[in-house]
């Protein structure tokens, strides 16, 4: 035995550099913390919803009826589906777009699986339906935010004898203006990180299909991507309970 | 990574994904048995707590199976499960301020 080389197990060593203490790569390591960062600022703003509503009158009993003065029940806000108006349908698509995004997120895992094995084929395939799962998020609650902005048939009669219908910055027919502005804003915000996250995994998706990644001898980047993407899955897990559930 | 398959170039190994489908399913089977529950149970501290505990569980799986964090070094999964405290602080503390917000006005 000529030399003995730095042994990762050598405590005195682990922190010394030439090892990876955390057994995870800087990029990995890097994308933990700025979801991490992340979690903090969707904690805030869901935190915010409950604090404002914990502040507003909920709706009496046997006088379920939008009014600006009550904070609104969300399955009786959410309870439209396309093409079928008129219809009340409560959560009904709300829970065909968290099936969308967690059956995205399981062709994320596949695609990641792939990777491990070097299988272009499979990595492309499965970042397909990936992109597409997204897209299809996105365009869901595009008629989401659609229906919200234009509102029901009858509207709501306020006190001053005004209907208005659906909601806006300026008005709100479900009820209390910051119960809009928080459906415009956390949801939004979520949205756009969906779209960055389909951006991204176009983006990889290119890459694997030049050959980016069999030429670098790993498909770590895919990895690095799919924890943000289930990171967006795990938002809406919560977005989904805070918001539409209860 | 746990599983780093020794192979000859050209050749690709066989998929091995049957505990990502396991992991699938029981998601599914609790997001469909929080709809059962929006229906059926009258609202109020009961149903918001099961509701509350339901996200827990499918956090828990998105987190430690499809993140991979239960497969990760103590030191990196106590380094992001950690900070988190703070949010239940947090959030425990607004509640309470909204609640007497309400009182107040």
């Amino acid at each position: 035995m000529a030399t003995v080389a730095v042994s990762p197990t050598n405590d005195d060593k682990l922190w010394n550099g030439g090892v990876e203490p955390l057994k995870a790569s800087y990029g990995k390591l890097m994308m933990w913390f700025f979801l991490l960062s992340d979690a903090f600022t969707f904690s805030a703003l869901l935190i915010t919803y409950g604090l404002i509503r914990f502040a507003h009158k909920s709706w009496p009993a046997g006088a379920e009826v939008f009014s600006p003065e009550y904070w609104p029940i969300p399955e009786k806000v959410f309870n439209a589906m396309p093409f079928l108006h008129g219809y009340d349908l409560p959560l009904v698509f709300v829970g065909i777009m968290t099936f969308i995004l967690i059956m995205s997120s399981v062709t994320m895992v596949l695609a990641v699986e792939a990777g491990h094995r070097m299988d272009k084929a499979d990595v492309q395939k499965w970042l397909l339906w990936t992109i597409v799962g997204g897209a299809a998020f996105v365009g869901c609650q595009a008629w989401e935010w659609t229906h919200f902005i234009h509102g029901t048939d009858e509207g709501t009669l306020l006190a001053n004898g005004q209907r208005i219908f659906g909601a806006s910055l300026a008005e709100n027919q479900y009820g209390p203006m910051l119960f809009a502005d928080l459906f415009f804003f956390i949801t939004g915000f979520h949205g756009t990180h969906v779209l960055s996250g389909v951006i991204l995994n176009f983006l990889i998706f290119y890459n694997t299909t030049m050959d980016v990644y069999q030429k670098r001898g790993h498909y770590e980047m895919i990895e690095k991507i799919g924890l943000y993407w289930h990171f967006v899955d795990l938002v809406w897990v919560f977005v989904f309970t805070f918001f539409y559930l209860v | 990574m746990e599983h780093t398959v020794s192979h000859t170039p050209g050749e690709i190994a066989k998929p091995n994904t049957a505990h990502i489908w396991r992991t699938f399913w029981i998601m599914a089977a609790i997001t469909a048995l929080e709809f059962v529950i929006a229906f059926v149970m009258a609202s109020g501290p009961l149903k918001v707590s099961i509701f509350v505990g339901l996200t827990i569980v499918k956090a828990f799986y998105i987190v430690a199976e499809f993140m991979h964090l239960k497969y990760e070094v103590k030191a990196l999964m106590f380094s992001i499960l950690l900070p988190l405290l703070f949010v239940i602080w947090f959030l425990v503390a607004m509640i309470a301020e909204g609640g007497s917000i309400y009182s107040v006005r």
